[in-house]
């Protein structure tokens, strides 16, 4: 049998966005001068959507439905280390956009689209949310800037005959779309479960190309939009009391709370 | 001066989030007395039109109906509000699932940022919000012409449904194209209040060890309070309850009269998700879980002794 392969088979190239951010088992605190949050010698470790959307590019790449796996991060020179765990993960090169500066998510959206247009992606996986400014903005407004579809909270991706079924995380269910490529895809927490890095992967990912670029040389303005004015504290929940058992539970809840 | 407030409905009625976000609109408008324009896009929404037309505050409702009965696209709908005349100064969306699909494309096509999740209002231009999984908070004040916004919906009162008389005004829906299509929805039959919305809510965790155990020992306690039921991300890891009952950072955020967390260590991202609620109940039997720091009454000891024998207790009162 004659089978040709069609040609958005034949190049499949899988564009995946990195943050590094504060590791999820960090428990934050404000600085004194309402400043921030004090990140001086805080763990940082690769955003978790992130590493879910990583793995799900190497997986397809693994099945044979991608051909390459482009890991793209930006923020300062640190975020070398995210781009090699995303390399050791699986991906083939890394590209880092540096950038001393803070960055917010229409900025980076812009910069990804400017990677988009020069590495031409048919697939933009990105995690649906950052565990540090917790926006939940940058895959969507990156599908609007290229007029790719969108397909947000991804828990299933199946890509056949040039488009993407994507099973989506929503209020009270799922939902799914089919998508055409290009798209971008947002992950959800369900999609996969990504894989422990092994060392001769660490090895090998050091020794994978690693581009770096600044945002002159995308002709992108990164300038923030949103001023910080202050950080603070959230408003302290008291810890309440430990009861010997549950009469005492539902007296509480009835005279107390009077709630029941 | 006006401000748009997207409304998230079903065809049939306007959902919850969609009063609380006019409430916030509400307080910018009372900042900068603007008028309060709500846009209804979707399949055959006369009925929600109406509905939001008669909600207090609202001086105008713009409805446009789709061509598609269902599955209304994130696409069309932002492709619909970049198609209205007129000069909103701020535009506002509930921070759901519906409304995070649309709001950043918005903000995106008008080159301004999006305020995400802000949980008050200090002017017309600045706003505070949650970071790091609520363990911080940021005022933030925006510099663009258009702020566009998503709003905590648990941090708003809720518009009052009645009051009101807008005008109803159709307007062109904007198709985006045929890249995205709608295939199918599975929406889980539920027989007790939406989490979101329930006034009390049972959460579980990894304690109950099984999705038998979550659903044998939590559903009785949650029929008998008439609450919603949530889980922590562990639990939902291990599959014990659906994704969409994650109550935290990054599942959902809960503000209940009562909140009943079992089998629960309290996670900072847990915490995140309900910290805000009146009072909370914490069953676990590990005494120094983080979950008794906020927790208003704990008990310590086997959550599968000490839930059946709450069950039993309350039985014998009238607990509605």
């Amino acid at each position: 049998m004659n089978r040709t392969i069609p040609p958005w088979r034949k190049i499949l190239k899988i564009l995946v966005a990195v943050k590094r951010v504060v590791d999820a088992n960090v428990k934050v605190s404000v600085k004194s001068d309402g400043s921030g949050v004090d990140l001086a010698n805080v763990k940082m470790s690769m955003n978790p959507f992130d590493e879910i959307a990583i793995e799900e590019a190497v997986r397809l790449k693994e099945a044979g439905v991608a051909t390459e796996v482009i890991a793209v991060s930006a923020g300062v020179a640190q975020c070398q280390e995210t781009l090699r765990t995303a390399l050791a993960i699986g991906a083939d090169r890394a590209i880092l956009v540096e950038w001393n500066g803070e960055l917010q998510p229409l900025g980076v959206a812009k910069l990804l689209k400017a990677i988009v247009d020069r590495e031409q992606p048919q697939l933009v996986i990105l995690g649906k949310q950052a565990i540090d400014d917790d926006s939940n903005q940058t895959g969507q407004m990156l599908a609007a800037l290229a007029g790719f579809p969108q397909a947000t909270s991804a828990s299933k991706i199946i890509i056949c005959d040039g488009r993407a079924t994507v099973s989506r995380e929503v209020d009270g269910g799922s939902e799914t779309l089919s998508v055409s490529l290009p798209t971008v895809v947002t992950t959800d927490l369900r999609l996969n479960e990504p894989r422990y890095v092994t060392l001769p992967n660490i090895m090998k990912a050091k020794k994978k190309p690693l581009e770096t670029l600044s945002p002159d040389d995308l002709h992108v303005d990164v300038t923030i939009r949103l001023e910080t004015l202050k950080v603070t504290e959230p408003p302290r929940r008291g810890a309440g009391v430990i009861l010997p058992g549950v009469d005492s539970l539902v007296e509480k809840l009835r005279m107390e709370a009077k709630i029941i | 001066m006006t401000i748009l407030v997207i409304a998230e409905h079903d065809n049939v009625s306007l959902k919850g989030s969609t009063l609380n976000t006019i409430g916030a609109a509400a307080l910018i408008a009372t900042m900068t007395g603007s008028d309060i324009h709500v846009l209804v896009v979707g399949h055959k929404v006369q009925a929600v039109s109406e509905a939001a037309a008669c909600i207090a505050g609202v001086s105008k409702v713009l409805f446009a109906d789709s061509r598609t009965p269902e599955g209304e696209l994130a696409e069309n709908t932002e492709a619909t509000v970049m198609a209205l005349q007129s000069d909103y100064t701020h535009i506002l969306a509930p921070a759901t699932a519906y409304g995070k699909d649309i709001a950043p494309r918005v903000a995106a096509k008008l080159d301004v940022a999006q305020i995400s999740d802000i949980t008050a209002v200090v002017s017309a231009d600045t706003f505070e919000r949650p970071i790091y999984a609520g363990n911080a908070v940021v005022t933030v004040k925006s510099h663009d012409s258009i702020k566009v916004i998503t709003v905590r919906t648990t941090a708003f009162a809720a518009a009052s449904e009645q009051g009101g008389c807008a005008v109803q005004e159709a307007v062109a829906w904007v198709d985006a194209g045929p890249s995205s299509r709608f295939v199918g929805r599975q929406v889980r039959q539920l027989d007790r209040p939406d989490l979101a919305n329930a006034r009390r809510v049972v959460s579980g965790g990894r304690g109950l060890g099984s999705p038998e155990n979550y659903a044998k020992v939590l559903e009785p306690l949650a029929d008998l309070l008439g609450a919603g039921m949530g889980a922590s991300r562990a639990a939902v890891d291990a599959g014990f309850a659906p994704n969409d009952y994650q109550v935290g950072q990054t599942g959902k955020i809960v503000a209940p009269e009562l909140y009943v967390a079992v089998g629960i260590s309290g996670a900072i991202q847990h915490l995140a998700g309900m910290k805000d609620s009146r009072v909370v109940v914490a069953i676990n039997k590990d005494a120094e879980a983080p979950i008794f720091s906020v927790a208003d009454y704990g008990l310590v000891g086997d959550l599968f002794a000490l839930v059946p024998e709450l069950i039993d207790s309350l039985s014998k009162e009238a607990v509605h």
